[in-house]
């Protein structure tokens, strides 16, 4: 039987993995992109998680409005990438250092 | 299952705000660039006919309405006020700038008012679902408009900066608001605090959301140790959008950090406090020790707001009505404040010229004493100098703090704040005592002029007169 714990355990595992991605990452924005996302699933999978075993639907109501942020996040994630990709001709993290002081 | 209709007037100015911008959207396509003012005056409108709604609609007493979705309040209703009257400075302080450098177009009004329609749902917002919604539709329209300048190297990698670590932010606050859900089993406020207060309260799963909700709008704010983006982004983004983040967002937060931590998590309060005596000391020490090495004046205001936001949370954490209400006047006055700062900044610019460092305000006084003055009291309002509003903004603070027997922090904070005084006195030396390497005169246009004069005289006469804004502030909370 799969208990609310391995679900929590399941979603904290992907959390920490999202951060790795964030604060590791030297290499490429878009993995970045793709470590934001994931850090919004995990929570996903914790609101479903307490909203099955508390047997309360407002939980499952808020992971679809997470869901839809998450595509217009990610549409505008993308949009600056691109013009930062125009004007640097780099999606290097390591090379995103102009701003200093 | 019942179905109610919810009360729809209580949420007019959002509704209203909400319908202007998508017809200022299809209106905006018809125009030229010679007509872009229609924009511009429509923008200007909106903002108005919202602050008429919130007013008239205000003598209702407070209600919650849309299924416990929604809250309309007095505290709701002046921080909206105070948010349309930012947001309207914005533009018009704005207009000139964004028409030197080709920026005006009808995107950054449309993205201020769908970023002010996030401000005030978040002001309002009383559950964890409409408080998250709020945010995010905020965030994404001041990210799209930091990166407006396509252009520009320092402007993309700022929204870049800005989306990241915002996205980070959320993610955070979404991971808190989980936790708490699984402990509280409710998404609304009200609920969250009730049952908090009877009695689940030292639930480890409670406290581990805590301390994302915490970290999460720790970096919204931007307190120490999340700073990070804020002095990237401002000095990054063109001026009128520095001006916009570093103004009406940080009202919005402020809101929702009484709505999620004072109102919600109240039970909790023993355990967030010290959380907050952390950051709001750090926040302190680093934005005024390191605003004293810098050259970018933006830079400068960026490491300024750090430590104001500091102060602010030293209200907040006493977690008392005279605590928060000392906190929402700071955060008000703070607005003016900055306003003042960065809108100087796009007085003094022009085409080609972004008067961003500090150099750049030499001997401003033989070129205009009377901006020169406006500026000493701005700064002198920011560095906390008598007669100024400053000075009373950071008294109520520390006043507060002292009533909950934390003299300690008092007299930390204090002794921090007159090491930052040195970096305003700067802007000051440099402007009184240093010749001009431009003699050029200023460029700005007469209702430019005016407003930021205004602005000016407004951070004196609250200095002279804060009874009349204190007082809302504490009717408001209490």
């Amino acid at each position: 039987m799969i208990s609310l714990t391995h679900y929590l355990v399941l979603g904290a595992v992907l959390f920490c993995i999202s951060m790795a991605g964030i604060f590791l990452n030297r290499k490429n924005l878009i993995v970045l992109l793709m470590a934001i996302e994931l850090m919004l699933l995990a929570v996903n999978i914790n609101f479903i998680a307490f909203s099955h075993f508390l047997g309360d639907y407002s939980g499952q109501i808020f992971v679809f409005f997470i869901l839809t942020v998450a595509a217009a996040e990610s549409a505008i994630g993308l949009a600056i990438l691109i013009v930062l990709f125009r004007n640097r001709r780099t999606i290097n993290v390591m090379n995103i250092d102009t701003l200093k002081g | 299952m019942e179905f109610t209709h919810p009360n729809f007037y209580a949420a007019m100015p959002e509704i209203f705000v909400l319908a202007m911008a998508c017809i200022i959207l299809v209106v905006d396509v018809f125009l030229s660039d010679r007509n872009r003012v229609v924009t511009y005056l429509m923008a200007l409108a909106t903002l108005f006919g919202a602050a008429v709604l919130t007013l008239t609609l205000h003598s209702s007493p407070t209600g919650v309405t849309f299924d416990g979705m929604f809250i309309s309040d007095a505290m709701g209703d002046l921080l909206k006020m105070f948010i349309y009257v930012v947001t309207a400075t914005v533009f018009l302080y704005s207009r000139e700038y964004l028409a030197a450098r080709g920026l005006l177009r009808g995107e950054f009004f449309v993205l201020g008012l769908f970023g002010l329609l996030g401000m005030m749902v978040m002001v309002s917002a009383y559950s964890m679902l409409t408080l998250y919604l709020g945010l995010e539709l905020m965030s994404l329209a001041l990210y799209a408009m930091v990166a407006l300048n396509r252009d520009s190297v320092a402007s993309s990698e700022a929204a870049m900066k800005y989306f990241v670590l915002g996205a980070l932010a959320s993610g955070l606050l979404l991971y808190g608001m989980s936790m708490l859900y699984g402990a509280t089993g409710t998404l609304s406020i009200g609920g969250l605090s009730e049952r908090i207060t009877q009695g689940t309260s030292n639930d480890p799963v409670l406290l581990f959301g805590l301390v994302f909700i915490i970290v999460g709008l720790a970096f919204k704010l931007g307190a120490v140790p999340f700073h990070m983006w804020i002095p990237d982004v401002y000095h990054g983004a063109p001026t009128s959008m520095t001006l916009y983040i570093s103004s009406a967002p940080k009202i919005a937060a402020f809101a929702i950090t009484i709505r999620l931590v004072a109102d919600g998590l109240g039970g909790l309060h023993m355990h967030w406090q010290e959380m907050m005596i952390i950051l709001s000391m750090l926040s302190i020490t680093v934005g005024n020790v390191i605003a004293l090495a810098q050259t970018n004046i933006k830079r400068m205001l960026a490491y300024s707001t750090i430590s104001h936001i500091g102060f602010m949370l030293l209200g907040i954490l006493t977690g008392t009505v005279a605590g928060y209400s000392a906190a929402m006047f700071y955060i008000l006055v703070y607005t003016l404040m900055t306003l003042g700062g960065f809108g100087m900044i796009i007085l003094l610019s022009r085409s080609g010229f972004e008067a961003d460092r500090l150099e750049d305000f030499k001997g401003l006084n033989e070129r205009s004493p009377w901006f020169a003055f406006m500026m000493l009291i701005i700064m002198f309002s920011t560095a906390g100098v008598p007669p100024t509003v400053g000075f009373y903004a950071k008294l109520a603070v520390l006043r507060a703090v002292v009533d909950i027997d934390m003299v300690w922090l008092a007299v930390f904070a204090v002794l921090f704040s007159v090491i930052g005084a040195a970096y305003y006195l700067r802007v000051v030396k440099y402007m009184y005592f240093e010749k001009a390497d431009d003699t050029a005169p200023l460029a700005a246009s007469l209702d430019m002029r005016a407003v930021m004069s205004l602005n000016g005289i407004v951070v004196l006469a609250l200095g002279v007169f804060p009874g009349f804004l204190m007082k809302l502030c504490a009717d408001v909370l209490g």
